[in-house]
């Protein structure tokens, strides 16, 4: 049955995705595109258009909780969470709502929200493995896997139904009807397959908002290709006018001065692709990420032979983005270009802003390969 | 309704819980319009709880926005509905097709208190569609049974805004209710009760007194003759005329003032009055959310202890009610807070710890064991009920010892730690912010202060200030609204920062400047 919410439904939609309507839409409360990141949770803030109305400055109000702490404690709820404990009535527009999800339906929503195909395996081959996860609860099982809680739950329930339990003697005894144990279920997890091997130019010219856009980036992009093969390894290489590589946090949070050899990145790129992944049995996806500002033209030309010659026949796809920095001539996204204009496995994708993101990611991973 | 077709009527295992309940809830002394209810499935659910409760009203985006956050949040486990039921006569509930009969009894006897306290409860009488002039909040009627058909009205607002649609354009329409709703806050909950405005006897016809030039007796009808005096006194008048201010008086009710004042085609008229309408329905609500959660939850517990639950269904129903009441995290829950005052209220009139006695007894220890066996406790909740709303519910009943029990605090914005901090423990601190959290609903005091604002038809608005400054972007943006709908230039006096501040918008730029408060 249809629904006639689904009208309104579709119709919000639209305004947030900036079809109809654009006027409303420097009312919608942009959280950060990921918030906190716990083990395999992250939360997605749901985008919300409040609607002006004469209103109290939030900070000013403050509120009345319930609770312990002292004075001077902070109340509980973080940050962007604005709607005061308490807050008589429900009044859409108060907070940024917040949901946790896991990082697979995270993709999913990804999925559906920028429309990506699914990858079209290139049929190399997989080597699974088998892991057991608890996910439920039966009433048969060994001793050692017995959930108390339950079963002492279980005992409760009946010793109240059948009138012998006492409050005055809250004594429970469970019998073996009460029993429950936890169930697990086999997963057959495929080993990993798929390599993602990220590239930065941290020279002088790539600031913070710059990392952070390629920090941003780069979550999506994992996350998306980790739904995508089961099993997905991960290589960080950063550059200036020399290449190394690094461990994820160094890749994110290092910042050097100097200049810029984008070549040197590629051939270190090269090396580890040669030494560690061949391209009959890995799907491999180098991505690399700068301002566009390299040293020469000379060294564009060298990069582009690598390509050329002997990136792009191992790889799946080979994505270049430019963040826009203040400093940057953002040159070599040009010569890409006009160089490999005919190339499909070779994407280019320019990120002005955290705004951009989105558009970005959708270019990179809207071909399916 | 079109309740056959969605095949959402009561089973009759749960139809007989419903007779049942209702049967112990009368037994209580709980007096309440008759209930129907339905089950739906949870995208039903969504469906109706992202239109306010209603299953048929107006089309706008942000009902859609409500059902993806529903919905999202169901779907990611956060949040279910249990339950929803709407103020009318009769009421309509909803219950959530799946859950176990122990917490369908449970949202059942909730809901039939919810249906006593819409009843009831003073502040909803405001709601009756056919109360004629003012509403008295404390008359008894004697079998009351007022026309609170507001699944019907709802729907008529529908169909007249599909209407309007069909004319016009969605994107016309829509945006001007977009503008509407920017306004929706700014009504006055007092008009229903108010009655019409009394005119003060002001002279208004009092004999004008026409300054004469001086002259001697037998020379006046020369230097004063008639029709002189009859052109001074015309032009005296029509100053009079020119300087009486409108509105008359501050008009708080400033949805009212554009409809019945502002250049408005007709069919912006009707969406503007149907805002309006809906604002005043749901204003109730929002007066007694403490109170009505309080006394709902008060009552389920009562029902389902008392008569209702079987054994083996206590522990299912200790849990619920527990999730019902929790609070964490150091929020105050409405739930929690409403039937903790209740119960408070009851003790202290079963044991007779009110009237100037009890206030004047400095012994604690006297107070500690003080119990004059009274038993008016249930008798008081009751009237409790009727006659207050939040506001006056917090102002007469929270104590310090209440405070002090249930570990209330008060927190603001610190700005040295950008966070938010517990303030204070002392009961006045506490109170006075709750008190100030539930006036008016939470909203800003507005009032249209001149419509001719400059001799140039100009609105402006005065905001009054209680010590906390608007959101000025916000302002800004309903400023725009405002304008749209006046057509022409509109100025809201407020405080920012300590300093007198007039924010004008012209339809082109936002100017703001200082002014002097007296």
């Amino acid at each position: 049955m249809s629904l006639r919410i689904d009208q309104d439904h579709s119709r919000f939609r639209n305004i947030v995705r900036g079809k109809i309507r654009q006027n409303l839409r420097r009312y919608i409360s942009h959280g950060e595109l990921i918030g906190r990141k716990g083990k395999d949770v992250v939360s997605v803030p749901i985008p919300q258009i409040d609607i002006p109305r004469f209103r109290f400055a939030d900070r000013q109000q403050g509120g009345v909780g319930q609770g312990d702490g002292d004075i001077g404690d902070p109340v509980g709820g973080q940050e962007g969470d604005r709607s005061g404990p308490g807050r008589a009535g429900k009044d859409p527009g108060e907070h940024i709502l917040e949901v946790d999800v896991t990082l697979d339906e995270l993709a999913q929503i990804l999925g559906e929200e920028l429309e990506l195909p699914d990858i079209e395996d290139k049929g190399k081959s997989k080597i699974a493995s088998t892991k057991d996860r608890y996910t439920g609860i039966r009433r048969v099982g060994p001793e050692s896997l017995r959930h108390f809680k339950r079963t002492y739950r279980e005992a409760l329930k009946r010793m109240i139904a059948s009138g012998t339990f006492s409050p005055e003697r809250p004594v429970v005894v469970p019998i073996p009807d009460d029993k429950r144990y936890r169930s697990w279920k086999t997963d057959v997890e495929p080993v990993a397959n798929a390599v993602i091997i990220y590239m930065m130019d941290v020279s002088g010219s790539m600031g913070d908002e710059q990392k952070e856009i390629v920090r941003i980036e780069s979550f999506w992009i994992d996350t998306w290709l980790k739904s995508q093969y089961k099993g997905l390894e991960s290589r960080y290489i950063i550059h200036d006018a020399v290449a190394r590589e690094v461990d994820r946090d160094t890749f994110f949070y290092t910042r050097e001065s100097g200049g810029t050899m984008i070549s040197s990145a590629y051939k270190l790129c090269l090396k580890i692709i040669e030494e560690n992944y061949p391209a009959d049995e890995w799907n491999i996806y180098p991505f690399h990420f700068s301002d566009g500002d390299n040293w020469s033209m000379d060294d564009t030309l060298t990069c582009v032979e690598l390509l050329k010659q002997k990136i792009l026949p191992k790889v799946n796809m080979f994505g270049y983005g430019q963040v826009e920095s203040p400093y940057g001539s953002g040159q070599f996204i040009k010569d890409l270009r006009e160089l490999f204009s005919k190339e499909e496995k070779l994407v280019t994708s320019e990120i002005r802003d955290k705004d951009a993101i989105v558009t970005s990611i959708k270019e990179f991973l809207g071909k399916g390969k | 309704m079109s309740d056959a077709a969605l095949k959402t009527h009561l089973p009759s295992y749960l139809r007989e819980w419903q007779n049942r309940i209702e049967e112990v809830a009368r037994g209580h002394g709980l007096d309440f319009f008759p209930v129907v209810f339905e089950i739906l499935t949870y995208d039903q659910m969504n469906e109706i709880a992202a239109y306010g409760g209603f299953p048929n009203r107006y089309p706008h985006w942000r009902f859609g926005m409500e059902y993806e956050q529903l919905s999202k949040s169901y779907e990611y486990g956060l949040s279910k509905i249990y339950e929803m039921v709407i103020n009318s006569n009769p009421s309509y509930a909803y219950l959530l097709e799946g859950n176990s009969v122990t917490e369908q009894k449970l949202v059942m006897a909730h809901v039939i208190a919810h249906v006593d306290f819409f009843k009831n409860n003073f502040a909803f009488r405001a709601t009756d569609l056919d109360a004629s002039g003012r509403v008295d909040p404390v008359r008894k009627i004697e079998n009351y049974d007022p026309n609170r058909k507001w699944i019907d009205k709802m729907a008529n607002h529908g169909q007249r805004v599909r209407r309007i649609i069909e004319r016009h354009g969605i994107q016309k329409v829509e945006e001007f209710i977009d503008e509407c709703l920017s306004l929706e806050n700014l009504i006055d909950p007092h008009l229903p009760f108010a009655g019409p405005h009394v005119a003060e006897v002001e002279d208004e016809h009092a004999a004008i007194e026409v300054p004469r030039l001086r002259s001697k007796d037998y020379m006046d009808p020369f230097i004063n003759p008639e029709d002189y005096l009859e052109e001074q006194r015309r032009k005296i008048e029509e100053a009079r005329e020119r300087q009486k201010r409108f509105p008359e008086r501050p008009e708080r009710d400033v949805l009212l003032f554009l409809l019945n004042h502002a250049p408005l085609e007709r069919w912006e008229r009707d969406i503007l009055e149907i805002i309006r309408t809906e604002a005043y329905y749901f204003l109730p609500q929002m007066q007694t959310k403490i109170m009505n959660e309080g006394w709902a939850s008060y009552w389920h517990s009562k029902i389902m202890t008392e008569g209702v639950l079987d054994a083996s269904e206590i522990i299912d129903y200790a849990d619920r009610n527990a999730g019902v009441l929790a609070t964490s995290g150091g929020r105050l829950n409405p739930y929690k807070l409403g039937v903790e005052l209740f119960r408070h209220i009851e003790e202290r009139w079963d044991k007779g710890q009110f009237g100037r006695e009890w206030e004047e007894c400095d012994s604690l220890e006297m107070k500690r064991h003080w119990d004059m066996r009274l038993g008016l406790g249930r008798k008081k909740i009751f009237e409790v009920r009727a006659l207050y709303n939040d506001v006056t519910f917090i102002d007469e009943f929270l104590t310090p010892e209440f405070c002090h029990e249930h570990k209330l605090f008060s927190f603001g914005w610190s700005n040295r730690n950008e966070r938010y901090e517990i303030e204070s423990r002392e009961f006045k601190q506490v109170k006075d912010k709750l008190l100030f959290q539930l006036t008016n609903a939470g909203n800003p005091f507005i009032y249209v202060e001149d419509a001719n604002f400059e001799n140039r038809g100009e609105l402006l608005l005065r905001h009054e200030h209680q010590g906390i400054d608007l959101r000025a972007d916000w302002a800004r943006e309903t400023l725009r609204a405002l304008v749209r709908i006046w057509k022409r230039p509109v100025s809201v006096q407020t405080i920012f920062d300590g300093k007198g501040t007039m924010l004008r918008y012209d339809g082109r730029e936002h100017t703001s400047r200082l002014f002097k408060t007296s």
